[in-house]
């Protein structure tokens, strides 16, 4: 029996509890003799603590203990960085909770524990702190100056300066016909997970045994940075990946709490529970995006890219996160993109701000570089008098050149390679299911009070990072067969994908997979998670590696009943069968288990190209998509169907970032976007038309399912593309977009502008 | 106080404080948590429950302000036998991904297509422009409600 069920649409698993409503999510969790954890948070951006008064707190009935920094022997421990560890990022670290001083707008300063939230809520109302003003540090031109220092032993706010470097760009500018240079700014948004953070543990005293729920992305890195920071060893950590309300990036990362509560736990000796609020959420989870580029392109007269030369300054909110440098170290490596760029030169500026830090959200420097050249791209070809699909085509990577080196990233010598593919076919395909040619007629027209616009932009998506993912099969008393994976689930429907691949590779029925396991540190030796779209690539990978050799384990273990050699066992579906009629059911073998793993150090690229069809409100600054097109190459699909719903999930999570998502400060670090009804998402009525077409014509060479990571690439383009549809609706005025969001008042701004500068 | 009132059919009396609010009753008093608290200030949709007749979010509901009342949930709208056919399209669909927002969407969907079994795909999305999902993109919602209208029409007349 040969299985197909990789490459088919098939309805997912997770959906028959997550209909019900019989999700278990971790505040759905509740043991006995709980307590409810409620974090004071700083309300002042930039200061330093002088004083915690709690005496008043722990007077109202029902409040347990209030904790800070000095309830911690040897002082709070700092959260060390999970990604590019540099030695230079050691003093911008964040404690976990504020002892001396408090750099950002929601940093914890207390927690109460409380017989319930409300109480726990009263406390913090009668908490006197006393906080001593320093100046602010806003963005990152007032960090610049170094007039009001975050960490003052730091001697800079200045905490990095990546160098991406390919080629020679400064003698390649020299000789260079056409240079165009920008400035260009993407907003501070974020992976607003609908489900807020949350954290429950429990201490068992006896055995010296901390069970952590609510684990999600990285427990095992996660477990190895709690037993350091706690005193234990990791083998007395379980943590517990529940049922997970999203994680695009942002949930997951160590994050204070992930040590307050646990350290609560054992301090108090009772299970705690800590459920983050929205306003919470929005002041302490990673914001993600903020940068500005001061950039040169630099061309021939047909447009083709010579190079990529300047500047990009990350506002990196007050402390170096675990993932925190991901998105400054990406911006300047993938500013070329799907794009051939023989000479780059950038420095990628790392500036501590007052501000909530910054972590990973789905693709996370891409984004930015993607906005960066694409408006780039629009302008060279407006400069040059060149068609702008023209222009991407001559400049795409053929699939010639792959695997394709792009720029090395220093301090920390990031390499890296695209594995495969031909851009331009999936340009060309867009192009054609999109329509291109006919709408490219409607360019700049104004219809019933409307300015139609169009864009196209191509883009990679990387994935699959390592260095390892395991995976273990196992037999149950029933004769199914439960997999174990260390990667997590935040929502993308690993269940479903790995009991496909688990059913094509043991060639058993996908209903003989009884269960899959994911995300607790119980399930494999060593797992590694879920980020940087690696889940299918790298766990499938590992999933497939066990299956071979849970395959041999059962034939071995069946020679022996059997009184065969295992070359002569033949494995079915629920049976084992050896020479001379002689058969064992698999359930005879319960509890046989195997462990794979998969080892990559490679990533792999899928592509593709987005193209959209918008019409402007000029006198609104309002903006409608009439039609926009993904397609996406991401050399296999295990379910087609689920993989669209990443692409359209995540191309709409694009669109909020380019039109609608903005986390604002004042001057004074203040925040003042905290509620849902400040900081905009999209809604069911915001982007309804948006289609989305799969490809597999270029599997990776680099694993063997053939496979892409492909969560990430509906985000990627969708900037670039909104912002050159809105300039190009508007090209009358003379409108440039050069920041996201595209708000309505922006636009309004660009558009007034245009006509004053058209009137002078 | 102690408040009394209907869910899922079934009478139920709670003492609750009055500033708890249905959303946490619901969960924590009554152990439903098929209900999901997502904003606390009335923006996502992800709580609401059908409260005689009329979708309501439940965090800006007290839970004393439902006394005497109808109150029907995500588990009140299943069963264990099979899935209903609003569900069923909402799975052939792939209306959703991490099922966070989905009993929200589905208790609003319940309610639309109750009143108006006959709604077009623009009624379907100003109704849950009311309920945020942050991983599907919509798309898939509105298909699965628009799918699912023909098991609301009430059978013609013989």
């Amino acid at each position: 029996m040969k299985n197909t069920f990789i490459g088919t649409s098939m309805e997912r698993r997770e959906d028959l509890r997550f209909l019900r409503g019989k999700g278990i999510y971790v505040d759905d969790l509740a043991p006995s003799n709980l307590l409810y954890a409620v974090i004071m948070r700083s309300n002042i951006a930039h200061g330093r603590l002088k004083s915690i008064d709690a005496s008043a707190a722990l007077k109202i009935p029902g409040v347990h203990s209030v904790i800070t920094a000095k309830d911690m022997p040897g002082g709070p421990p700092i959260i060390p960085m999970r990604l590019q560890p540099l030695p230079e990022f050691k003093p911008f670290e964040q404690l976990v909770i504020a002892d001396d001083k408090v750099r950002y707008v929601g940093e914890p300063l207390a927690m109460v524990l409380a017989e319930s939230v409300a109480i726990g809520e009263d406390a913090l109302e009668v908490i006197a702190l006393e906080i001593e003003d320093l100046p602010a540090v806003p963005d990152w031109r007032a960090a610049e100056k170094n007039e009001s220092l975050l960490f003052e032993p730091a001697g800079s706010n200045r905490a990095l300066t990546f160098e991406a470097r390919k080629g020679d760009a400064d003698a390649a500018f020299k000789n260079a016909p056409y240079v165009r240079r920008e400035q260009l700014r993407t907003g501070r948004h974020f992976g607003l997970t609908l489900e807020p953070r949350g954290v429950m543990a429990e201490w068992d005293a006896a055995s010296g045994h901390l069970t952590v729920s609510g684990a999600a992305k990285v427990p095992f890195f996660n477990r190895r940075i709690l037993a350091k920071q706690i005193g234990l060893p990791e083998e007395a950590i379980t943590m517990i990946e529940n049922d997970v309300g999203g994680g695009y990036g942002a949930r997951g990362e160590f994050y204070p709490e992930d040590f307050l509560i646990p350290f609560a736990a054992r301090h108090v000796n009772r299970p705690v529970k800590w459920i983050e609020d929205r306003r919470e959420n929005l002041i302490a989870m990673n914001h993600a995006r903020e940068s500005e580029a001061d950039i040169e392109i630099a061309c021939e007269r047909d447009g083709t890219i010579i190079g990529l030369r300047g500047f990009v300054h990350t506002d990196m909110g007050a402390y170096m996160r675990t993932n925190g440098a991901v998105g400054a170290r990406n911006i300047p490596q993938f500013m070329g993109g799907p794009y051939r760029v023989p000479h780059v030169k950038i420095d990628s500026l790392l500036w501590m701000t007052n501000k909530t830090p910054v972590g990973t959200y789905r693709g996370p420097g891409r984004y930015e570089g993607s906005f960066y050249i694409e408006r780039l791209l629009d302008m060279v070809a407006h400069d040059l008098g060149i068609d702008r699909v023209e222009l991407r085509r001559r400049n795409l990577i053929t699939s010639a050149e792959q695997p394709y080196e792009i720029a090395t990233v220093q301090p920390t010598d990031a390499r890296d390679q695209y594995d495969s593919g031909d851009y331009e076919q999936a340009l060309d395909r867009c192009l054609k299911e999109f329509g291109w040619n006919d709408k490219a007629k409607l360019q700049g027209k104004l219809i019933d009070g409307r300015y139609h616009g169009l864009a196209v932009c191509c883009f990679v998506e990387g994935g699959a990072a390592g260095p390892k993912e395991s995976a273990r099969l196992e037999i149950n008393s029933d004769g199914t067969i439960s997999v174990f994976m260390g990667s997590s689930a935040v929502g993308q429907g690993v269940e479903t994908v790995f009991a496909q691949i688990a059913a094509d590779a043991l060639e058993v029925p996908v209903d003989r997979i009884s269960h899959v396991h994911h995300g607790s540190t119980t399930t494999v030796s060593d797992g590694y998670g879920a980020y940087h779209s690696r889940s299918v690539v790298m766990g499938g990978s590992a999933l497939l590696d066990a299956a071979t050799k849970f395959q041999a384990a059962i034939k071995d273990a069946a020679a022996k009943r059997l009184g065969c050699n295992a070359s002569e066992v033949r494995l079915g579906e629920d049976k084992v069968f050896g020479p001379g009629g002689k058969s064992l059911l698999l359930a005879e073998l319960a509890g046989l288990t195997v462990e794979g793993a998969f080892l990559n150090k490679k990533h792999t690229y899928s592509y593709g190209t987005h193209a959209a069809h918008i019409t402007v409100d000029a006198k609104l600054g309002q903006v409608q998509i009439v039609d926009y097109m993904v397609v996406q190459d991401v050399g296999r699909a295990i379910n087609p169907m689920t993989l669209r719903g990443q692409i359209i999930g995540s191309l709409v999570q694009g669109l909020g970032g380019a039109m609608l998502e903005h986390l604002q400060y004042d001057e004074q670090g203040q925040f003042l976007t905290g509620t849902l009804a400040d900081y905009l998402l999209p809604t069911a009525g915001d982007f309804p038309n948006l289609r989305c077409i799969v490809t597999e014509d270029h599997p990776s060479p680099i694993n063997p399912l053939g496979a892409k990571g492909a969560g990430e690439g509906g985000i990627v383009a969708a900037g670039g593309v909104m912002a050159n549809a809105v300039a190009n609706a508007l090209q009358s005025f003379g409108v440039q977009p050069r920041q996201l969001p595209l708000t309505p008042t922006y636009i309004w701004e660009l558009v007034q502008a245009g006509q004053r500068q058209a009137a002078e | 106080m102690a408040v009394q009132f209907e869910v899922n059919g079934k009478p139920v009396s709670v003492e609750v404080e009055p500033r708890l609010t249905l959303a946490d009753c619901l969960r924590h008093h009554l152990r439903l948590t098929g209900t999901h608290v997502g904003c606390e200030h009335g923006v996502c949709g992800a709580c609401t429950v059908i409260v005689n007749g009329d979708a309501v979010r439940s965090c800006l509901m007290l839970a004393v302000q439902a006394e005497g009342a109808k109150v029907t949930t995500v588990e009140g709208l299943s069963n264990d036998a099979d899935l209903t056919p609003l569900q069923k399209s909402f799975r052939k669909h792939h209306a959703l991904q991490c099922g966070f927002c989905t009993p929200g969407m589905i208790t609003t969907a319940h309610a639309l297509l109750s009143e108006e079994p006959d709604c077009d795909a623009d009624r379907v999305r100003e109704v849950l422009s009311g309920n945020i999902c942050r991983c599907t993109g919509y798309i898939g919602i509105v298909e699965a409600v628009l799918d699912a209208r023909s098991a609301y029409k009430k059978a013609p007349a013989p």
